[in-house]
């Protein structure tokens, strides 16, 4: 029977702050739009601690902080310390550049929970190629000792493709040598600036499949040791993954402008409304968004979503690769085996792991003009 | 490999593992890296008593007592927990 429901609204547990999208690092897989706002554009300290106020009223349990690179906010150890009065679970996720000693050991007093670092490869020249930063790989390398000097937990964050995926084991080993809790190994979601940079990053299906073996070997090896998030690579996928845990369902991202969105791609959908969280509160928003409500519960499902019984786990996927792939956000998304236009997904990914295109298109704020203009 | 749970661990909530009252779910949950468990009452009087001092022996002990249920019974299930979360990376010993 195909039966719709729409379930009572839950409040949201996460929030993602996007602080700015100043970055000295230029990863070419990086998920913050195309068009990004500079310095003069982004909320001032007020702005985001009054947001912060609404979120923990609204049942927000963890704040994220992120960007673009979150250090390159002067006022960052102030937002932590007021997420902390709020009782907020403060997460930092950074490149680690931009943090030094003295800063990241007065985020921690600050009341700072959680760091999460990223990592380009476990092999610095590489890592530093693949990040457009010379020096990052040893920068990294001394922020993740201090995070250990402040006993702060850390989890190390890995984005896997072409250029990394032969190391995306190692990755793991290094991340136990850091003494990190935990680490993510996520295959490229093409989205932002991965999806532009898709011909350069896109590993061929023996690369990801012998990727994702090897580091499933290693749960098992490191067990107590250090927990493994594994993201799937999702062109060479089976199912959807379940983006997001549902649209509007968990989580908002908040960037820099103050936009509130659903996820990072949202936007890329056209004639969706989101609604500012400087003109509205974040509880209005999250309840009467018209672009939030637009994919909750599954009364906008088609086929095969609409009747599948995997829909309640994976939600018909994700709204914005259904946009870009099927060219219909409303569609299942395009990975899931069992849509029409699941033949296409196969031909991508072997046509861009084919094509052997060197240099990718670097994210940088100044290229965003050229990149959404052209 | 996971550290091992016996009668003379003294476990502990993680830094970064913090039990939270939430006022809006009016549930316990327990907040980790980048996760969240809702805890029903049980859980979160054994992890109240985790606080690093109190030896497992102890703990057993005590909510044996305040529930007036079988040793052994409540050892499993605090055990149970216990080694889940020192799985997750969320507990010393």
């Amino acid at each position: 029977m195909n039966t719709t429901t729409k379930p009572p609204l839950a409040p949201p547990s996460a929030l993602l702050a996007e602080l700015t999208y100043r970055c000295p690092l230029a990863c070419p897989y990086c998920s913050n739009p195309l068009n990004m706002g500079g310095r003069e554009t982004e909320m001032s300290t007020d702005e985001w601690k009054a947001i912060f106020t609404q979120a923990a009223a609204l049942g927000v349990l963890h704040v994220h902080m992120s960007g673009g690179e979150p250090a390159s906010r002067r006022d960052l150890r102030d937002l932590v310390a007021h997420c902390a009065q709020l009782e907020l679970y403060t997460n930092l996720i950074t490149s680690g550049v931009g943090l030094t000693r003295t800063s990241l050991r007065e985020l921690a007093a600050a009341g700072l929970d959680h760091v999460q670092l990223s990592i380009q490869d476990a092999e610095p020249k590489s890592a530093d190629w693949i990040g457009g930063y010379e020096g990052g790989f040893a920068k990294k390398m001394e922020v993740a000792g201090w995070v250990a000097e402040e006993g702060l937990p850390l989890t190390v964050n890995a984005v896997i493709h072409r250029a990394n995926v032969a190391r995306a084991a190692d990755m793991v080993d290094f991340a136990v040598r850091l003494g990190a809790r935990r680490i993510e190994i996520a295959h490229t979601q093409y989205y932002g600036w991965a999806l532009l940079n898709r011909a350069h990053l896109m590993p061929t299906r023996d690369q990801s499949e012998k990727a994702y073996a090897e580091v499933e070997e290693r749960r098992e090896r490191y067990k107590g040791q250090i927990v493994i998030d594994h993201v799937a690579p999702d062109y060479h996928a089976k199912y959807p993954k379940a983006c997001m845990s549902g649209w509007g369902r968990m989580s908002m991202n908040v960037t820099p402008q103050g936009k509130v969105l659903p996820c990072h791609a949202a936007e890329t959908i056209p004639g969706l409304e989101f609604w500012n969280a400087r003109e509205r509160t974040l509880a209005d928003i999250w309840a009467n968004s018209p672009g939030f409500n637009a994919y909750r519960g599954d009364d906008w499902m088609q086929e095969p979503c609409r009747s599948c019984e995997r829909k309640a786990e994976d939600f018909g996927g994700c709204r914005c690769q259904a946009l870009a792939l099927a060219g219909d956000a409303s569609a299942c998304d395009p990975i899931c085996v069992k849509s029409p236009r699941h033949g296409l997904i196969a031909e991508i990914a072997a046509r861009d792991s084919a094509e052997k295109v060197e240099g990718f298109i670097p994210r940088r704020i100044e290229r965003t003009r050229e990149k959404t203009e052209a | 490999m996971t550290e091992q749970l016996t009668e003379d661990s003294r476990p502990h909530l993680l830094r970064g593992v913090k039990l939270k009252n939430d006022q809006v779910r009016k549930a316990w949950v327990l907040l980790a890296p980048e996760r969240y468990l809702r805890l029903n009452a049980i859980s979160v009087d054994i992890l109240q008593r985790c606080d690093g001092a109190a030896a497992l022996a102890t703990i057993v002990d005590g909510l044996a007592e305040k529930y007036k249920a079988d040793r052994a019974m409540i050892e499993r299930d605090v055990r149970g927990l216990l080694n889940n979360l020192l799985e997750k990376r969320m507990l010393g010993l």
